[in-house]
């Protein structure tokens, strides 16, 4: 096999892949419930509800950290991640031998922090910055600098694991996920490494942020029947359902993988990017944005819209996503879009926002590894405006060479990636 | 490898609006607000006119601070490369942003923690203020990739778009993935930068919280440690336009300078590890810059380190620091470095620079400049 794609580049291995989500810690957890067809999403406990218009969402409460807060939980979310994927891949568990890509939750101080300023302050009076500033200087807070500055979690992993150089951290919204491989895969191209250590990860369903989705109108008010309210692609989707996460995939150049005798699990195969000047939330009408990352990650990939085998979707359950990236697809792949198997993850894990590109991409690896197509739960009423083969509710057998994962963002962010079982032409 | 050169820069900060007010103020005071945070100084952005840059009102009321900084700076930025009206060009054009998050709102804040204290539940209270207090479209002002995002919509640069987090680290970081994207042929031209916005009081806060800040009247940064350190922030932001020598020559775009190395490592922040780390990144550059625009922050310990290895690698350079010319903008703090380094060689002033960037907690860089 030819160990560089067909522009001369070398080719970029998949040698380890690690998950956490709602559904269970660990890849195998994750994908024997999403091939069941079982849903993650449940009543929110973390937090009192009262006066939220949405209630349930995917969050991951089998792991506790301490202090309880985004930063916390996603590092470990990461961690856990990352030490599946290494562990697979049998690079240096301590030492990894290249550079870190991770996408991480924006991080800010959170409320429990704010009131422990206010009572340390002493104000008995209306509370303001001035009070809480003042309580900061006392020098009892001083932890609470790193925990909650933005590259602390990217800092943290990277020590874990002894990645080389500067690691990064970064956030293209909800396709921050993808990014992180994309960025892996550009380095080893481009023979900056030889290996990437590529995460998403966002453990950040907390009062404000729920709060903040809310008020856009971007969540699922469907709170009755949590499991059935992530429908994507179904006439009577109403909205996203937040979720945690986190993903890891170990990405080499494949020949240095070989030679250490490394398996392979797949292919990055192609990436594909395109800003959208629309709208802060919406997507341009025409979806030419999207429709020109998707083109970007095929031809990037060598491939031709026939020989995609399946597409793992954006499909975040919105009505504006759902119908855009329906679109986008048709306008690729033209008629062959009502028979190309497209399924939404989000029906049972739920949106795990910066997550969901990493998240993803390990389940989309599996769908090739496998042969078995995880479903679109919640599909009862179909939306006749965008007949699709969505894999309604029960998972599939196929024989899947290619798959197309879909990532889009608030910020007219639109990242595609392309996974092989093997390079064309191999 | 190709050759990066700088094609376009713009800035903005208290020295002023663009490249020049910059140069000037390398050799004097940046004006600073003392009151308004008291005791912590810090230096205002100059006044701007928004529409200049951001012609679109609805634009202007979507974005906070430091978005339209950015905004603005990008703007300027364009049309220094003389990229602003080429649809097709911009169409293309990378965009990689260094960004924290935006603001809050201040107001809500208080009046929410001043309730906690006697609420009855404070779990519900806390829902019922903020789904009643946060105004919807706050949120966008305050996602880290709603900077490039606005600059998308503004500015119409929309090759693809990606926001590095991270503090000052991910000013050079953005600058180095930006050049090794070019220098490796895997796009032709990039538009990166960042934006900060200092008369926050949450941002004093974080770093108050670490002890970070220098809480006296202003004094430049290297003379700050003899008296504890600390940093001043400052409002600011600035773009840089990169692109490859052929794709600039082909365009008729005139090169400033050579974007010549950008590295950038974490080091154990230890006695005498910055010392060590500025070494071996200006080994790594193989500097010999006769001019130096450092991003030392004034904090103790490390400035002085910084210090020490400066008259090291460039005895005889000119030393700057960017904080005595627009106070510490974090993020923006590596891409404005820059922009003084290639406007010193564009006007013949220099001709090798090296750029620093030694973050206040973690994260060091370097980037070296040279004649076009």
């Amino acid at each position: 096999m030819a160990l560089r794609d067909n522009q001369g580049r070398p080719l970029v291995a998949v040698t380890g892949m690690g998950a956490v989500t709602s559904l269970g810690q660990g890849k195998d957890a994750t994908w024997t419930a999403l091939t069941a067809g079982q849903s993650g999403i449940h009543r929110i406990n973390r937090f009192p509800t009262e006066s939220l218009r949405t209630t349930i969402a995917g969050t991951i409460d089998f792991i506790d950290v301490e202090p309880f807060c985004a930063p916390m939980l996603s590092e470990r979310l990461a961690v856990l991640a990352a030490e599946e994927a290494v562990g697979q891949s049998g690079l240096a568990s301590r030492d990894f031998p290249g550079a870190l890509f991770i996408a991480v939750p924006p991080v800010e101080m959170e409320w429990p922090q704010r009131q422990a300023l206010a009572e340390a302050s002493g104000q008995t009076g209306d509370v303001t910055y001035t009070d809480l500033l003042k309580a900061a200087a006392t020098g009892r807070f001083k932890a609470w600098h790193d925990l909650f500055i933005f590259g602390t979690v990217a800092d943290r992993v990277a020590d874990t694991f002894g990645t080389k150089g500067s690691p990064i951290s970064l956030s293209t919204a909800c396709s921050s996920g993808a990014t992180a491989i994309q960025l892996g895969v550009e380095a080893i191209r481009r023979g900056e490494t030889d290996a990437a250590l590529c995460i998403g990860t966002d453990g950040s369903v907390n009062p404000e942020s729920l709060i903040r989705f809310s008020l856009l109108s971007a969540l699922s008010t469907q709170n009755e029947n949590p499991e059935g309210a992530s429908k994507p692609f179904s006439k009577n989707r109403d909205g996203f359902v937040m979720g945690e996460g986190g993903a890891a995939l170990v990405l080499e150049n494949a020949e240095t993988a070989m030679a250490r005798g490394a398996k392979i699990l797949g292919f990055v195969l192609g990436c594909g990017e395109k800003g959208d000047n629309f709208h802060r939330t919406r997507s341009s009408p025409d979806g030419s944005p999207a429709i020109a990352a998707i083109r970007q990650a095929l031809g990037d990939a060598g491939l031709s819209p026939d020989e995609i085998d399946y597409i793992n979707a954006h499909g975040t359950s919105t009505p504006e996503n759902d119908k855009m990236e329906a679109m986008s697809c048709t306008a690729v792949f033209g008629e062959r879009m009502g028979s190309l198997p497209i399924s939404s993850n989000k029906s049972m894990i739920g949106h795990t926002l910066t997550a969901a590109g990493a998240v993803e991409a390990v389940m989309s690896l599996l769908t090739i590894a496998t042969g078995r197509i995880p479903p679109t739960i919640n599909y009862q009423v179909p939306d006749p405006a965008i007949p699709l083969d969505v894999v309604p509710n029960v998972a599939r057998d196929a024989n899947v060479k290619y798959v197309l994962s879909n990532s889009f963002g608030f910020g007219g962010q639109n990242t595609c990636l392309v996974f092989g079982a093997e390079p064309k032409g191999a | 490898m190709r050759d990066v050169v700088i094609t376009g820069i713009g800035i903005v900060s208290c020295a002023g609006e663009g490249l020049d007010v910059h140069l000037a103020a390398l050799s004097g005071t940046p004006s600073t607000n003392d009151e308004t945070f008291a005791p912590f100084p810090v230096h205002p952005a100059t006044t701007l006119e928004w529409d200049r840059q951001i012609p679109k009102k609805s634009d202007q009321r979507q974005m906070e601070a430091w978005q339209r900084l950015g905004c603005y700076a990008a703007g300027l930025a364009l049309d220094s490369a003389g990229a602003k009206e080429d649809a097709e060009l911009k169409g293309r054009m990378q965009l990689i942003v260094s960004a924290g998050g935006g603001e809050r709102d201040y107001a809500v804040d208080g009046q929410i923690l001043t309730g906690l204290r006697a609420a009855e539940n404070p779990g519900v209270f806390l829902n019922e203020r903020l789904m009643g207090d946060l105004r919807p479209t706050l949120f966008l002002a305050q996602l880290s990739n709603l900077l490039a995002g606005n600059i998308s919509i503004v500015h119409g640069v929309t090759g693809g778009s990606r926001t590095f987090m991270g503090e000052e680290s991910s000013g050079v970081d953005a600058i180095r993935i930006a050049k090794e994207r070019i220098a490796a042929g895997q796009d032709d031209i990039f538009l990166v930068g960042g934006a900060y916005n200092a008369e926050r009081p949450d941002v004093l806060l974080i770093y108050e919280m670490g002890g970070f800040l220098w809480k006296k009247p202003y004094q430049p940064v290297w003379s700050r440690t003899a008296d504890g350190g600390g940093m001043i922030l400052g409002s600011a932001a600035c773009f840089l336009v990169l692109e490859s020598r052929e794709h600039a020559a082909a365009r008729g775009a005139k090169p400033l300078a050579v974007l010549a190395g950008a590295v950038s490592d974490r080091s154990r922040r230890q006695p005498g590890g910055i010392e060590q780390a500025l070494h071996g990144l200006s080994n790594r550059l193989q500097a010999r810059p006769d001019v130096v625009i450092s991003g030392a922050t004034g904090v103790k310990g490390i400035t002085d380190e910084e210090r020490a290895a400066l008259k090291d690698i460039a005895p005889g350079a000119a030393v700057h620091a960017t904080g005595d010319v627009i106070g510490h903008a974090m993020e923006a703090q590596a891409p404005a470095g820059v922009a003084l380094a290639a406007g010193l060689i564009a006007n013949g002033k220099a001709s090798d620079a090296l750029v620093t960037s030694i973050g206040h907690w973690r994260g060091e860089g370097a980037l070296r400049l040279t004649k076009a």
